[in-house]
């Protein structure tokens, strides 16, 4: 059916937008108003009656929305360039962290949306991108929280201080052997490789391939172990981690972490397609879990690491000091600008990734696999790389997250957390970078703004019964929400243009499709279902009929 | 250790292994026949197992007082527990999954996600009204009592027998077993020899081609939510009378298991589903025990892994019959259509 | 322009109908009230809640509206956090009581230290918890390390145990009392003849069987009553009557109901809660309990009762010697962490100098044929003083 009249595009009217520059300002200027006051108690005390309406905690969870909405309105709305990034830098630069002054849950309530958003535009080029069901995610986010936390915690210095005691045999002779291992099987990989590109592959070079890694990896450890062993004579300088100076460097080595695993995880299960993909990221999401519970020697298992440092960023600081935060909020603050820079490098890459080779193989794999197969694109690599990228961004998140918690424990990183991510990405619309980051803010408003503030707002009200208390049942709330989404508005908040028109193309055509229809199928009399017959044959991707 | 300890152990292990199966294997049944008909996973599932468990239980409270016959009281409870699970499966397939048939696959996941989120909170509510989290079964006397264990009586030497060897069930276990058998049986008779089942399974090979037939697509599909929704509430009652007691949020992880088990076994097959529940019950159960192995073998590396690590073995299990065999241990190879 | 004006003025007129002569002082909770672990994060809300409502009259006499304002942290760290910095926002809130999880508690006292506010534990043991030496964070129930050594000595001194099999629920509460209880049974010489977690609510099926082979004398389970009540019922069912020994977790009326009368014997747990017949005041507050939430109250309900009544019998402190004016944070944080509190259902309550209960007796509770009878009573104290 997409392919119905290639000749023939609908022609739709260009929809005129009209110019909403006053009133992008206005809302700016009133939601950043009330996002102040409601947060200054001198103000609030002043303001008499009008106070206690601010103070109430439903009304403050929806000014807040209202005030996060400035950003959303400043990326929709069709105004003056100017006026877009006033309002956007304006907002985040400013606004919010004068707010956040007196209100720390603002800084903490952002940043959390921000690491939400990365994790779902990662997701996103996985699920939506791609089109690999991935509900396992949280184990990269996993990885990238214990890489930090592991090092700059207490913890480092156990490890070193177990491995003092218990050398075993490993010496500076084991780290000789491991470099010799690691130079040789890696240089073969590379010879391996190189000569699969001029001949092609047999079965005895793919087998001596798979060896050389498992060499590969052995070599590794060997390394990595006897460089612990050798280092254990440090443990006490390092009983409280490693300096924070090492931050920047684990940034990019939180990334990397994360993206082998994506790596070794993608591998083995890559090649199963569908349901059975989205089983086996779900079970080894929870291996992850399991196993960050039951290692005790390295992330202390169920009691969690802590404390786990952060940067330290002395002119940072000093500034922030100059601008009237208190020390205790530096960490905070420079989190949240950290937060707000990776989120928009997060953001380049997935456009330039989109817009990229790569990423219309991705969509090419998602529409149908088989095709895309046909016409080159080479498909255990380009899954891969969709992988591994979206991997990478939830491990530097899970990074930051780890500083921000100054705790992490496997608790954190459940199923449900996945789910969360994953129903992101479709309430915002798959597929659509505003839309996800639309997503993870208004869940993580939800969740962590709207609903407590219902909570606090109904808990001395005496007619309310406290066991029918709407912010005790935040798991119905947001079911419905996420049923009445996908049965109203499946595409999402934001959705991608190209998704829309797969959704409702229908609507756009000639209506021909009805003819398409099977027997009872059109019992439901559904709009979206117009050409259902045809689609659902059609429209598998990665399928396996 | 001597053979004479270590013999009924292995035996005690694995038949304890099988009971858990086959709660898997009935749960895993609902789970794969939605799918051969919608190609959905239906998280939803273990809620509306965990419903049936629910009724099961208040059927036994009602009950509990009465000077019914125990057996008669488990046909009653079965009974409710399968005609309320089913309805529920069925509406929830009208209301939630029906109006987004031939949308991408990933939004009715999505539905059935929230739906299974709803549910969670419904079910606490509504116990939660009477005061009550956790559902502590009252069985009838006697099932709790060790299977065939009263001397005298006419099975007491199958009872000495059985023991001898190492198993050692309670009455409630072979309820459970004849139970799940039974149902299967039901099940296998009403796909494979019925207009019912045929139409059903014309439906999961090719709707438009069954609806070109006169095949009312829409009803196989409800028909086949009834029954996936019935087995529900039987392996829900099964379940609570096993473990004895279950709260509203307890079917979530059985639930996941036993998809696991369908997919194994091939997600749209019957008997794989059935045989991955099996299988993935006695793996569970025989890593729960693997440091015995490894004490007895002196494997150190063995030695670590116990029941801290049982709930991750199935999936390990998966990863590597999934390799090797990417469509599931009785699954169809599915040739592509171009 | 019109529309703001217009609902700024009913924005006003609203709450003209709210405004209140008196200052409002509340204190908050978290524990999880969605979820999995709702029943017993209710519980300590509940507690809360009842001691709340029984000192409500006293503040008011002093000219203070007192209210509760429960928050729910899903169990989940992150949302705990979250919490704890929208309490630290909120300047009416003087006090917090919670959370039920360590994992929590952790990172959330970290975030309300800052502004001095006190928060005292009624669930976390984990050493961890007052081992950071935060100024805020404190707890009435005994640490890990001073419930696992005197389980273990109740094990070895009246089981006359010699070979033990330890269990946990792989939580941080369940492993880290297992874990104490372990190294005290191993430096006095006892046994292990097992030691693993399991996150298994259902079926204990291996684990019955290992027990059933390597034949302990007592068992030592780490964890909550509603999987450890399904791990006994399978125990006695398969005919293993071993004594099976637990911590504060195993606190619960519901804790024979799911083991069932018939094996509900020989089981015994460590808490500083006292038993109900031993104490006037616990039978009051069980019956009132009762009576406000229509459910009964377990382990968890007393120690948020507990833990709220601390907190107000410390504020009503604060505020006399702030000359009957509402006291700061600071004060407060001040106040509770020098007080003795008499007349807890759990006995007097003293903080040390990094918040933990200075001495306290540990009961240990028997359940025999249904109900919890005293076995004995330890006293404990904590490592620092």
């Amino acid at each position: 059916m997409t392919v119905a009249n290639p000749a023939k595009p609908a022609v739709r009217p260009p929809t005129v937008q009209p110019d909403r520059t006053f009133w992008l300002m206005l809302f700016f200027i009133v939601s950043s108003v009330l996002l102040l006051v409601s947060h200054s108690p001198e103000m609030l005390r002043n303001l008499g009656p009008l106070g206690d309406v601010l103070r109430n905690k439903v009304i403050e969870a929806l000014v807040v929305s209202l005030f996060l909405a400035n950003v959303l309105f400043a990326y929709l709305w069709k105004a003056a360039n100017w006026a877009k990034l006033i309002v956007g830098l304006g907002s985040l630069l400013f606004v919010l962290p004068l707010a956040g002054q007196t209100d720390t849950s603002l800084l903490d309530l952002s940043i959390q949306i921000m690491i939400f958003a990365a994790l779902a535009l990662g997701l996103n080029i996985v699920v939506g991108l791609a089109g690999l069901l991935d509900l396992g995610y949280v184990a990269f986010f996993a990885v990238g929280a214990y890489t930090w936390g592991i090092f700059a915690s207490p913890r480092f210095g156990e490890v070193l201080r177990y491995y003092g005691e218990n050398p075993g045999s490993t010496g500076a002779g084991t780290l000789a052997i491991g470099l010799v291992l690691t130079a040789v099987t890696a240089g073969s990989m590379v010879y391996i490789k190189g000569l699969q590109a001029r001949v092609a592959p047999t079965r005895l070079s793919d087998r001596s391939f798979l060896l050389a890694g498992i060499g590969l990896l052995a070599g590794i450890i060997l390394v990595a172990r006897s460089i612990v062993v050798l280092s254990s004579g440090s443990a006490e300088a390092l009983a409280n981690g490693i300096s924070p100076g090492f931050f920047w460097l684990f940034l990019a080595l939180s990334i990397m972490a994360a993206a082998v695993v994506g790596l070794l995880i993608g591998l083995p299960v890559l090649k199963l397609k569908g349901d059975y993909l989205a089983i086996i990221t779900l079970g080894l999401g929870e291996v992850i879990r399991v196993l960050a519970n039951n290692l005790d020697l390295y992330t202390a298992g169920s009691q969690g690491i802590t404390p786990v440092g952060s940067a330290s960023v002395p002119w940072f600081n000093s500034l922030a000091g100059t601008l009237g935060f208190r020390p205790d909020q530096y960490n905070l603050l420079f989190l949240y600008m950290l937060v707000l820079v990776m989120i928009a490098v997060v953001l380049l890459v997935n456009v330039r990734l989109d817009q990229s080779r790569i990423g219309r193989a991705w969509i090419a794999i998602r529409d149908d696999e088989i095709a895309a197969q046909a016409m080159g694109v080479p498909l255990m690599q380009t899954k891969l790389i969709a992988f591994a990228t979206g991997a990478s961004f939830a491990g530097v998140m899970g990074m930051i997250f780890a500083a921000k918690q100054t705790f992490i424990s496997p608790e954190s990183f459940n199923l449900l957390q996945s789910i969360l991510v994953l129903s992101m990405v479709v309430l915002g619309g798959m597929g659509s970078f505003s839309g996800v980051i639309l997503g993870a803010a208004v869940v993580t408003l939800l969740n962590l703004r709207i609903l407590p503030g219902l909570g606090e707002a109904s808990a001395n009200v005496s007619w309310i019964p406290q066991e029918v208390n709407p912010a005790n049942y935040n798991r119905f709330i947001f079911g419905s929400i996420l049923v009445a989404m996908m049965l109203l508005r499946p595409e999402g908040l934001l959705p991608n243009k190209r998704r829309t028109r797969e959704l409702h193309h229908g609507e756009d055509q000639e209506d021909e499709s009805e003819d398409g229809n099977a027997g009872g199928l059109k019992a439901g009399g559904d709009v979206y279902s117009a050409g259902l017959a045809t689609i659902k044959e059609d429209d598998r991707p990665g399928g396996s009929r | 250790m001597e053979l004479s300890v270590l013999l009924p152990f292995i035996v005690n292990v694995i038949v304890g292994g099988l009971i858990l199966g086959f709660v898997y294997a009935i749960i895993a049944l609902g789970y794969t026949m939605v799918y051969g008909v919608l190609q959905l996973i239906n998280f939803a599932h273990s809620e509306v197992f965990i419903t049936g468990a629910v009724v099961g239980f208040e059927i036994f409270r009602i009950l509990q007082d009465s000077p019914m016959n125990g057996y008669l009281k488990l046909l009653l409870a079965l009974m409710s527990a399968m005609v309320v699970s089913g309805l529920l499966n069925v509406l929830i397939e009208r209301l939630a999954y029906r109006p987004l048939r031939g949308a991408p696959r990933l939004v009715p996941l999505i539905t059935a996600i929230g739906v299974s989120l709803i549910l969670q909170d419904v079910l606490r509510f509504l116990e939660g009204l009477q005061g009550r989290f956790d559902l502590t079964y009252t069985l009838p006397a006697g099932f709790g009592n060790k299977f065939c264990a009263a001397e005298g009586s006419s099975c007491a030497p199958l009872g000495n027998f059985l023991r001898s060897v190492g198993v050692d069930v309670q009455l409630k276990d072979v309820i459970l077993v004849v139970v799940a058998l039974v149902s299967l049986t039901v099940l296998n008779y009403v796909v494979n020899r019925t207009r019912l089942g045929k139409a059903i399974r014309a439906v999961s090979q090719d709707r438009v081609t069954a609806g070109l037939m006169g095949i009312d697509s829409n009803r196989m599909i409800s028909a086949t939510f009834l029954i996936g929704g019935a087995l529900g509430g039987v392996s829900g009652v099964l379940f609570g009378i096993k473990f004895g007691t279950v709260n509203a949020y307890s079917g979530f992880d059985p639930g996941i298991i036993a998809f696991t088990a369908a997919v194994l076994g091939g997600i749209g097959s019957i008997p794989g589903a059935v045989l991955g529940g099996l299988l993935l019950g006695v793996i569970q159960n025989l890593i729960g025990v693997m440091n015995i192995f490894g004490d007895l073998l002196g494997i150190d590396n063995l030695g670590t892994i116990d029941a801290s690590y049982s709930k991750i073995g199935p999936f390990i299990v998966l990863v590597l019959i999934l390799i090797f065999k990417p469509t599931g241990l009785l699954g169809k190879s599915n040739v592509e259509k171009v | 322009m019109k529309k703001t004006a217009l609902s700024l003025s009913v924005l006003a007129a609203l709450a003209l109908g709210t405004a209140s002569a008196q200052t409002t002082i509340k204190i908050a909770t978290i524990s999880p009230l969605s979820g999995g672990q709702s029943n017993l994060g209710t519980q300590i809300r509940n507690g809360a809640q009842l001691a709340v409502n029984e000192y409500a009259p006293q503040f008011k006499k002093l000219g203070f509206n007192l209210q509760l304002v429960p928050y729910d942290d899903q169990a989940d760290p992150a949302t705990g956090t979250a919490a704890a910095r929208k309490i630290a926002a909120d300047n009416q809130i003087l006090a917090v009581v919670g959370t039920l999880n360590s994992g929590v508690a952790i990172p959330a006292s970290a975030a309300l230290a800052p502004s001095n506010l006190v928060m005292i534990s009624p669930a976390n043991t984990a050493n961890q918890v007052t081992d950071r030496g935060l100024a805020n964070m404190n707890r009435i129930v005994a640490r890990d390390d001073s419930q696992g050594p005197a389980g273990a000595n109740f094990i070895m001194d009246n089981l006359k145990a010699k070979k033990v099999y330890v269990l946990n629920d792989k939580t941080a509460y369940g492993e880290g009392l297992a874990a104490e209880v372990e190294k005290a049974l191993k430096a006095k010489g006892v046994t292990i003849s097992g030691s693993e977690g399991t996150e298994e609510k259902s079926d204990f099926s291996s684990i019955v069987a290992k027990i059933k082979l390597t034949r302990p004398d007592a068992i030592y389970f780490g964890g909550i009553y509603n999987q450890i009540g399904v791990f006994i019922k399978q125990l006695r069912g398969a005919g293993i009557t071993t004594p099976v020994v637990g911590g504060d977790g195993l606190d619960s009326s519901e804790l024979p109901t799911i083991v069932g009368k018939a094996g509900a014997n020989n089981i015994y747990y460590t808490t500083v809660a006292a038993p109900l017949e031993a104490l006037p005041a616990a039978k009051t507050f069980a019956a009132s309990f009762q009576k406000t939430f229509n459910n009964p109250a377990q382990g968890f309900g007393a120690f948020g009762y507990d833990a709220a009544t601390v907190t107000l019998k410390g504020l009503l402190e604060a505020i006399r010697a702030n000359g009957n004016k509402a006291p700061t944070r600071k004060m407060v944080q001040d106040t509770i962490r020098k007080g003795t509190y008499k007349g807890l259902l759990s006995g007097e309550v003293s903080f040390n100098s990094v918040g933990d209960r200075k001495a306290a007796t540990l009961y240990v509770m028997n359940i025999k044929d249904g109900k919890a009878v005293l076995e004995t009573s330890l006293p404990v104290k904590p490592p620092k003083n």
